[in-house]
């Protein structure tokens, strides 16, 4: 640290990459000042991750073959092999995948390895890894962190039972304790944080970054980079397009700089097999009784009937508890799901999936769907996209037709050759034809069919995800967090694929998501959950305040309820 | 080129087959015939070959490595005893069939003619269904113990062999050539299968090239037909759920998949065929061994399968071909070679170095997968 002088704190010269012979890294070079914000801004397989990869000293890059290019912390040239390294040079790092222990509370995640030692006869004649631990003052300091951090969690919650934008600022915090550490690299921390969370988050970072520590910021919500940082960088296909400072740029700059093809966006997707398209009639038919059963002036003079119907629906879900949710979803429409993160809204979807344990009444065009049955919810022609993309949505090490076909094959019997009931053999052929075409419909990135899932990155696994679902042909299709961790490019792609498909084909499309703004723009009707219930039902036009009301009204009930049990 | 085949191959079976070569090379000088080692490799591959096949539909299914091949042995034993036990009746049904059904071609000539593979075919019809139970207890205990199959598996295997050297000495087996001369009933030890269905399968077709060379046609073709079984098993739906289900159960329960059903489907595909595959060693080995005969039996295929570049989770038709021909290929012509080059007996030793080393390896490699 001693001849910091005119040197930058870190300085990144023509830094490539190679991963399986797919170049994702081409002569990338900027350099970060102490107390710097700089926001890192690409499209999902743009290089972001590997860049910190590389940066952190991932073993996953030493093991792929290295990397290419100079770095240097404070002008001394440094190649990190291992994450202690970087840690040592006051590198800290927030993954987008979480690395905390679930079983430890807070406290003990956020001094995990640097805990407060008591000394004893023991410690001194052995060494400190005989002492025991200060528990007091570790609390101290994790809600010192905590505290810095302007957020209320307890020390002493575990981790397990956290909603995932606490285990995100646990993580923060982590980093920040670090007395040594100068430069924070954050990548998305806010993709999983709602609003108001990642406000929260903003003005803390901003806080750090008046203490001295550089933070390098990655993002998909451009206005929160453009708020935020100083200087914002901007990658494309493995290059850096832009290094400049954020008054410099504007939102609709920065996007189409990303996307780099401002001009192109007209090229939709091919909507999926149109030709091919027998959407059961007489599924559509039945729901007539339900219509005299519960009378709704507004839907007859639409006339459009109920395709899901749930009454006092409760979902088992760990985190996303639903207690008793009564909706209707009209055939045909795009019904959104909103509100905070760890009320609920993900567990409803899931629950009707048959993922967790769940109970109520589920009525589907009228007839009633059995609950805890994942595939007698996929018999009735519902598709499902998980929100945990690589723990339920994919198989990673099996190839991409397999990924995209096999619910298909196993539930509607397709792609297969042979005699049915007789005997039956997957047809490949048939699989990966399949695939490739929605390889190209989605222009998902990868070497081919026979590439495995697990080797793209995640905004590409995301369309595999809805492949999968579009393949199945549903009547009604459930996507949980269908943007999440996707950058714009995608996300546009992503949602208008969706639209187009909800246009072509009538399907009805029940959207779960954090992103309030997103769910205005594409759907007809928005949900608000707000612990385990419906907060009410608005259409998408109404305004952003109406929204907010109910997601405050909520937390305002809570508060009430609160007061009267105390 | 040759970069990438050896990347595709895996070191380890290179460094095998490197010297399994040289061991084919050095045969000669120290005066063992390289035909006959070659078709000891063939017999030894042909004997085994069915039970390292059982692995696949177990690891396939994410149940790990089936540990527990015992337990279909055991299943396999109680076929081929039994199939002795009942020799005379078995054969004596199916002329009774023949004229009560007027089938014209089933007479007590064409049973006279046909008898040893009769015999051996009824031992597998016997095997068969009580494999089928067995596995399918096994499999729901499995099921129960996510997580922990091969060890627990280990147990599974182990204590029934146990259980059986009691059941052994108490089943009422009746046979003079199976039970103990002396007290008149309790199974021996080892039971020849000598003029019941000795060779059935590798006298077959079997070709004789000069006096040395001997190529057991018929049980390659056993084992080439199994082989194909399960290809085209893992090729279905059901066979794909399976490996759905050993890739991402919690995909494979998403898609609809009864993920405990596909993985109890493996455990009895595997059982099924470790009882098959102790038949078949049986008939070319010539003898029935009880009691601990099975204990140790899972080992050889354990390692056999990993040797083939198998993965705890990943197996394939080609793994059990290249591993069970280069570890039989190792266990006939390293105490041949190497016993008649230092002059004291090693086989034994080189044995346990070769299968417990070959699965300590493959178990270590799992943690990078």
């Amino acid at each position: 640290m001693s001849d910091k002088n005119n040197n930058p704190l870190l300085q990144l010269e023509h830094i490539g990459k190679e991963y399986y012979g797919n170049r994702v890294l081409t002569d990338i070079s900027f350099s970060v000042e102490p107390g710097e914000i700089i926001g890192l801004v690409g499209e999902n397989g743009a290089g972001k991750s590997t860049l910190l990869n590389i940066l952190f000293g991932m073993p996953v890059i030493a093991s792929t073959g290295g990397y290419e290019g100079d770095m240097r912390v404070d002008g001394k040239a440094v190649h990190f092999t291992s994450p202690n390294q970087a840690l040592a040079a006051g590198i800290g790092m927030v993954h987008q995948e979480f690395s905390l222990i679930p079983g430890f509370t807070a406290t003990e995640n956020i001094l995990l390895n640097r805990e407060v030692l008591n000394g004893s006869v023991m410690s001194y004649v052995f060494s400190d890894r005989v002492s025991t631990l200060d528990r007091d003052a570790m609390g101290r300091r994790a809600s010192q962190a905590l505290n810095t951090l302007g957020v209320n969690i307890s020390p002493d919650m575990v981790v397990s039972e956290m909603p995932v934008g606490y285990k995100q600022f646990i993580e923060i915090a982590r980093e920040i304790d670090r007395k040594n550490t100068r430069l924070l690299f954050l990548d998305e921390p806010t993709a999983v944080l709602t609003e108001s969370e990642a406000e929260i988050l903003l003005l803390a970072l901003k806080k750090l970054a008046r203490s001295g520590i550089a933070i390098v910021f990655i993002s998909h919500r451009l206005n929160e980079i453009k708020e935020l940082c100083s200087r914002i960088i901007v990658l494309r296909d493995g290059r850096l397009i832009t290094d400049s400072f954020a008054e410099d740029l504007t939102i609709r700059q920065i996007a189409s700089l990303m996307v780099g093809r401002e001009s192109e966006r007209k090229e939709e997707p091919e909507p999926e097999e149109p030709e091919e398209r027998p959407i059961p009639e007489e599924a559509v038919e039945v729901p007539d009784v339900n219509l005299v059963l519960n009378p709704k002036p507004e839907k007859k003079k639409k006339k459009v009937k109920p395709a899901l119907k749930v009454e006092h629906l409760w979902v088992d879900m760990p985190g996303e508890t639903v207690r008793d949710v009564s909706f209707e979803v009209r055939k045909g429409e795009i019904f959104g799901i909103g509100g905070l993160a760890g009320h609920g809204k993900l567990g409803i979807p899931n629950g009707i999936m048959g993922l967790y344990p769940a109970g109520g009444k589920v009525r589907l065009f009228g007839r009633s769907l059995t609950l805890n049955k994942p595939r007698a919810a996929l018999g009735r022609r519902m598709a499902f996209v998980s929100e945990d993309r690589r723990g339920v949505g994919l198989l990673l090490d099996e190839p991409l037709d397999w990924n995209i076909t096999f619910t298909a094959m196993q539930t509607q019997g397709r792609f297969l050759m042979g005699i049915p009931f007789i005997f039956q053999m997957r047809n490949e052929y048939a699989m990966r034809k399949e695939a490739q075409k929605f390889i190209d419909a989605l222009s998902i990135k990868c070497t081919g069919p026979s590439q495995k899932a697990g080797e793209l990155s995640g905004g590409n696994q995301q369309k595999v995800c809805l492949a999968k679902a579009f393949v199945l042909r549903p009547d009604i299709l459930l996507i949980c967090e269908p943007t999440r961790g996707i950058d714009i490019g995608a996300k546009t792609l992503v949602l208008d694929t969706l639209k187009n498909y909800n246009k072509e084909h009538g399907t009805t499309i029940i959207i779960t998501s954090s992103e309030l703004e997103e769910l205005r723009s594409v759907c007809d009707r928005v949900a608000i959950v707000g612990d385990g219930r419906i907060a009410g039902v608005l259409p998408a036009s109404s305004p952003a305040e109406e929204f907010g009301m109910l997601m405050m009204g909520q937390a305002r009930r809570e508060e009430e309820e609160a007061e009267e049990s105390a | 080129m040759i970069g990438r085949f050896i990347e595709k191959a895996g070191w380890p079976r290179i460094i095998i087959a490197l010297f399994l070569l040289g061991l084919f090379i050095a045969a000669p000088f120290v005066g063992v015939r390289v035909d006959t080692s070659l078709s000891n490799t063939l017999v030894r591959f042909g004997m085994n070959g069915v039970m390292v096949l059982a692995m696949i539909p177990m690891v396939q299914a994410g149940c790990g490595l089936n540990f527990g091949l015992p337990l279909g042995i055991i299943a396999g034993l109680l076929g081929a005893t039994l199939s002795i036990e009942w020799n005379v009746e078995i054969l004596a049904k199916l002329v009774a069939w023949g004229s009560q059904y007027q089938i014209t071609w089933l007479t007590q000539e064409f049973v006279d003619t046909w008898r040893e593979p009769l015999g051996f075919a009824s031992a597998v019809i016997i095997a068969v269904p009580i494999a089928a139970v067995l596995g399918w207890f096994y499999g729901k205990l499995l099921n129960r113990v996510k997580g922990d199959e091969m060890m627990i598996a280990t147990y599974v295997g182990f204590s029934s062999v146990s259980f059986m050297c009691i059941a052994w000495l108490l089943l009422p087996y009746k046979h003079p050539s199976m039970v103990w001369g002396f007290a008149g009933r309790g199974l021996r030890t080892t039971i020849s299968v000598e003029g019941y269905w000795l060779h059935v399968l590798s006298d077959a077709l079997s070709v004789n090239i000069g006096d040395h060379l001997y190529i057991p046609t018929g049980m390659l073709i056993f084992f080439a037909v199994m082989a194909l079984a399960v290809w085209i098993f893992m090729r279905t739906k059901t066979g794909t759920a399976i490996t759905a289900v050993g890739s991402n159960p919690e995909f494979a329960r998403a898609s609809g998949v009864n993920v405990d059903k596909m993985r109890t489907i493996s455990v009895v595909m595997s059982t099924v065929l470790g009882a098959i595959g102790i038949i078949v060693y049986e008939q070319s080995f010539g003898f029935i061994q009880l009691y601990m005969g099975p204990f140790y039996m899972a080992l050889p295929a354990v390692a056999s399968i990993l040797l083939g570049g198998a993965s705890v989770n990943k197996a394939s038709i080609l793994n059990v071909i290249v591993g069970t021909f280069l570890f039989q290929g190792i266990l006939t012509m390293t105490p041949s070679v190497i016993n008649s080059y230092l002059q004291t007996d090693m086989s034994e030793v080189i044995r346990l170095i070769v299968s417990n080393g070959m699965i300590l390896y493959a178990l270590t490699r799992k943690v990078r997968a």
